[in-house]
């Protein structure tokens, strides 16, 4: 028994920690690949040379977080089966036709187009390479469609009816995919990704503001991803407040452990700001509350009642420490982001966008925000599903494969010393590329001194003519 | 169902097709990997791995559709192969993260080269080496009891799943010598051609072998090849591998650049076709069929619906990203 109970906590705690690295590079290149293809777009309209340099600095980095996540992503599309193979034999036949579908319009476009717009700007032109470019960027939001429709399927499944073996038999796909937390996830997510790059882009800004406020491309960049957080964080914190309603209305007990709420209120619930929550004893210690607001955010008005967790069987209560902790990083950070949103706007009604250090250094430590808050918004959504995998069907104890311990927690060791070995030294690269200015005459993929077998290597017959005659001039 | 349109069937053969499709194409540059060493630092080197740079990312997602595909039209099998095959498939997946982002790393970090350039070929060959082990331990059998796998997680280690692992990743580094043959020029392609040749005899031995010995794996396999009349069809299997055996030395002998990697890949579709008839109906040999693991019919049309539009799509445009990186690589740039 003990066997068993290890062997299934292992397996989550391999789950959790694979996706988790996996989603911090969907979280950047879904934002970047976009941003790529306005910047391209912007080059291919204007000629500005300034947005072809900043288009080649940032594709080099996009080229190493894409290749972290395709590699990091392959991995979780088998442990499905490795570790949660009796998830897989009974949602198979749901959520494997998502994924299946997920692979043929999204995997495969990016895949195929990536060569193209990483290495074959000189053999295609610029206008088939923007082609490329934004196929990238679609593909990474079909990606994001469907795997987030199978997500939200085992957050509030529907369409479905049970056979005798005991699985998921699919009855209306439309009700499947688009099923009712579903719009709100991919909204919410979305936006997350966008927010997370756009905050990046900020910081590298800002941190080359820093030491010089007239390079041009620093100044492009800083004033593009101020804008987009100045629009997207008050939209996202409006959207995760629908989103927060639906969940009240699909998983109240998910609702119940983010706002710390083990007992019920028949007359107005307290939003609990900070406080100590005991799983055990059943009460958040040391709370800072304001009376009533709770009912206020969920139910529009003051006095309404709300259930706790003391109206949910124990056995079906999620973790509620972690849900409410994470959640508060996710909201402060939210607030931070809309908080540096607002100072950019006073920059520029002040226009002093590109010479106000203190906003630059807030800039700077906000860059990691955005992964942050999207990693604990997922930790939020999966912890709060607990004890389920498929909510209020199929528990998560009984998900998982017939598997010994010692062969789960060997390959939980591999996993965690290879991602962090290669994870590192990607990320150390990327901010290594990072710490270099964005500068006239950027290096492309294809041209990065120190590498011209790039060049070389991938031009045709007829490119090297085209080559050789740039060399001349 | 109608016996016109047998789902499980049809989706058996489009997985085949999906799981063929890695093979060969992420068979070649895994094989580029594996041959890696062989090439001298700096030049030699960099154009064997730009020759695959920009496709590699594609060939691997033919690995996702044959992995998510399983488990969306048998995910009966999915769920047993998987935890059976425990080992060798996080192996594999571990030497690929390597493998491909050994692809970027090398050019970021100069200084650290060599220790990526060994992630590559380390990579390249693990995770061969894996594929293979698996392909070798399902053919060989799982133990299934209901619908879980009952084994222990060691029942892939045997003599002949070893020798299935040792035969891919000879395989693959044929076939990466030979479509090295077609994509470089001078001394490097005299070395490949030389490599294809001695690789080349090493697969179709291999080949030899493992076809020997399945057969007397299991009573099942023994009747789908023995059983009369089936052998007037079967045996033209091995008569076709002889037949491309002595096309492809030919063709590597008179010098031609592209035949050797259309026979190399003749002969791994032949390989695979001897693969199928050993297996079909099974998914899991000898305990599950494609029938008994299917998913449901409402999954089985709705992804069908899905692979008859966008497969043909894929294809297109994936042949387009080759033929945007036609011809050779490598030699030019330097004088
Ligand atoms: C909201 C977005 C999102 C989420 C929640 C996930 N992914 Fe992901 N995934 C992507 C967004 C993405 C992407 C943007 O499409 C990636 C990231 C970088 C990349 O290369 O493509 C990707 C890559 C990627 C790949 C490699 C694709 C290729 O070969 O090109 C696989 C197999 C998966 N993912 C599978 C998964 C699985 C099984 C997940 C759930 C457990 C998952 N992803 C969560
Ligand atoms: C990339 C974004 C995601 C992140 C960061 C994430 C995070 C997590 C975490 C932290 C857990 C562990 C919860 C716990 O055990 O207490 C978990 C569990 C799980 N998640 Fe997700 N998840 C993500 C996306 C998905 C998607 C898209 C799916 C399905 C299609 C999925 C399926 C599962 C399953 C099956 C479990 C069960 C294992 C378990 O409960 O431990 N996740 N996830
Ligand atoms: C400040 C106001 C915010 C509120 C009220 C809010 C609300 C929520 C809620 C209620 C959930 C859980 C939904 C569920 O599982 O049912 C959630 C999840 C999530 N949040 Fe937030 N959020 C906020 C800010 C942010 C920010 C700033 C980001 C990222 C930049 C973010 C990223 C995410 C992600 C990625 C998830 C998991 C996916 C999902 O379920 O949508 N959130 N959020």
């Amino acid at each position: 028994m003990f066997d068993d109970i290890s062997a299934l906590t292992l397996a989550r705690a391999q789950f959790a920690f694979t996706v988790s690295f996996h989603f911090i590079f969907p979280a950047f290149s879904i934002g970047l690949a976009s941003y790529l293809a306005v910047l391209e777009a912007l080059w291919l309209r204007t000629k500005n040379e300034v947005y072809l340099n900043l288009f080649k600095y940032w594709l080099k980095i996009f080229a190493l977080a894409f290749a972290m996540g395709v590699v990091s992503g392959i991995t979780m599309s088998y442990q499905f089966g490795t570790n949660w193979s009796v998830f897989s034999d009974k949602a198979g036949p749901i959520i494997g036709p998502l994924m299946a579908y997920e692979v043929m319009t999204a995997f495969f476009l990016e895949a195929g187009f990536l060569g193209v717009m990483l290495f074959g700007m000189n053999r295609v032109g610029p206008k088939l390479h923007f082609m490329a470019t934004l196929a990238v960027a679609v593909g990474t939001f079909i990606s994001a469609f469907w795997i987030l429709s199978a997500n939200s399927w085992m957050q509030t499944p529907r369409g479905f009816t049970m056979n005798d073996a005991g699985q998921f038999v699919p009855a209306d796909w439309l009700a499947i995919i688009f099923n009712p937390s579903f719009p709100y996830r991919l909204v919410h997510t979305v936006l997350g990704a966008y927010l997370t790059t756009a905050l990046v882009v900020g910081a590298v800004g800002a941190w080359h503001l820093l030491k010089d406020k007239t390079n041009a491309g620093a100044r492009v960049m800083f004033n593009m991803a101020m804008g987009l957080v100045a629009v997207a964080a008050p939209i996202q914190i409006f959207a995760g407040d629908m989103h927060g309603l639906n969940t009240l209305e699909h998983q109240p007990a998910k609702v119940m452990a983010m706002e710390g709420h083990f007992e019920s209120h028949p007359d107005g619930a307290p939003l609990i700001l900070f406080g100590i929550p005991d799983q055990k004893a059943g009460e958040v210690r040391a709370q800072i509350a304001i009376p009533k607001a709770s009912s206020l955010i969920l139910k529009h008005d003051l006095d309404a009642p709300l259930a706790g967790l003391d109206t949910v069987p124990r056995e079906d209560w999620p973790p509620v420490p972690i849900v409410f902790w994470s959640f508060r990083i996710m909201v402060g950070l939210g607030m931070l982001m809309l908080g540096l949103g607002a100072f950019s706007v006073l920059a520029r009604v002040r226009r002093s966008l590109y010479d106000w250090p203190l906003l630059h250094r807030f800039a700077l430590v906000m860059g990691p925000a955005g992964f942050v808050a999207v990693l604990a918004g997922w930790v939020t959504t999966e912890v709060g599903r607990q004890p389920f995998t498929v909510y209020g069907l199929l528990r998560t104890a009984h998900s998982a494969a017939p598997l010994d311990a010692p062969a789960v927690a060997a390959s939980l060791l591999a996993f965690v010393i290879v991602y962090f070995v290669v994870f590192s030294a990607g990320t150390g690269y990327i901010l290594k590329l990072m710490s270099h200015a964005p500068h006239p005459g950027e290096p492309g993929l294809e041209e990065s001194p120190g590498q011209p077998v790039r060049t070389a290597g991938i031009t045709p017959a007829p490119g090297i003519h085209h080559a050789a005659e740039g060399d001349a001039s | 169902m109608s016996p016109a349109l047998d789902l499980p069937t049809v989706w058996a053969f489009i997985i085949a097709f999906a799981v063929f499709a890695y093979v060969v194409m992420d068979g070649f540059d895994l094989g580029i990997g594996i041959l890696f060493p062989t090439f001298k630092p700096g030049r030699e080197r960099d154009s064997a791995m730009n020759s695959v740079a920009p496709v590699w990312d594609g060939n691997e997602t033919w690995l996702v559709l044959g992995g998510g595909g399983l488990m969306a039209a048998f995910p009966l099998a999915y769920a047993i192969i998987l935890p059976a095959l425990y080992a060798p498939i996080i192996v594999m997946l571990l030497a690929l993260i390597f493998r491909g982002v050994a692809f970027e790393f090398r050019w970021r970090d100069p200084a650290h080269r060599a220790f990526w350039d060994v992630a590559f070929t380390g990579g390249s060959i693990i995770g061969t080496l894996a594929q293979g082990v698996t392909l070798g331990a399902l053919l060989q059998g799982i133990t299934v009891e209901g619908r879980q796998y009952a084994g222990g997680w060691w029942d892939w280690l045997t003599p002949f799943s070893l020798l299935t692992g040792v035969s891919l990743v000879v395989g693959y580094a044929f076939l990466g010598a030979t479509w090295l043959v077609m994509k470089t020029e001078g001394d490097v392609q005299a070395h490949v051609r030389r490599m294809a040749g001695w690789l080349g005899a090493g697969t179709i031995g291999l080949i030899g072998v493992v076809s020997a010995v399945t057969p007397f794996l299991k009573g099942a396999y023994y009747e789908n090849w023995f059983a009369w009349p089936n052998v007037l069809l079967t045996a033209q299997v091995p008569l076709l591998v002889l037949v491309g055996t002595v096309l492809f030395f030919r063709s590597l002998m008179r010098g031609h650049e592209y035949w050797p990697f259309l026979l190399a890949l003749g002969l791994f579709g032949l390989s695979f076709v001897g693969l199928g008839i050993s297996m079909f109906p099974y998914v899991v040999p000898g305990a599950v069929t494609i029938w008994q693991a299917a998913a449901p019919d409402s999954s089985l049309i709705f992804m069908l619906v899905g692979a008859v539009v966008l497969v043909p799509i894929i294809l297109t445009y994936t042949g387009y990203a080759y033929w945007v990186f036609r011809g050779k690589v490598g030699h030019e740039g330097y004088h």
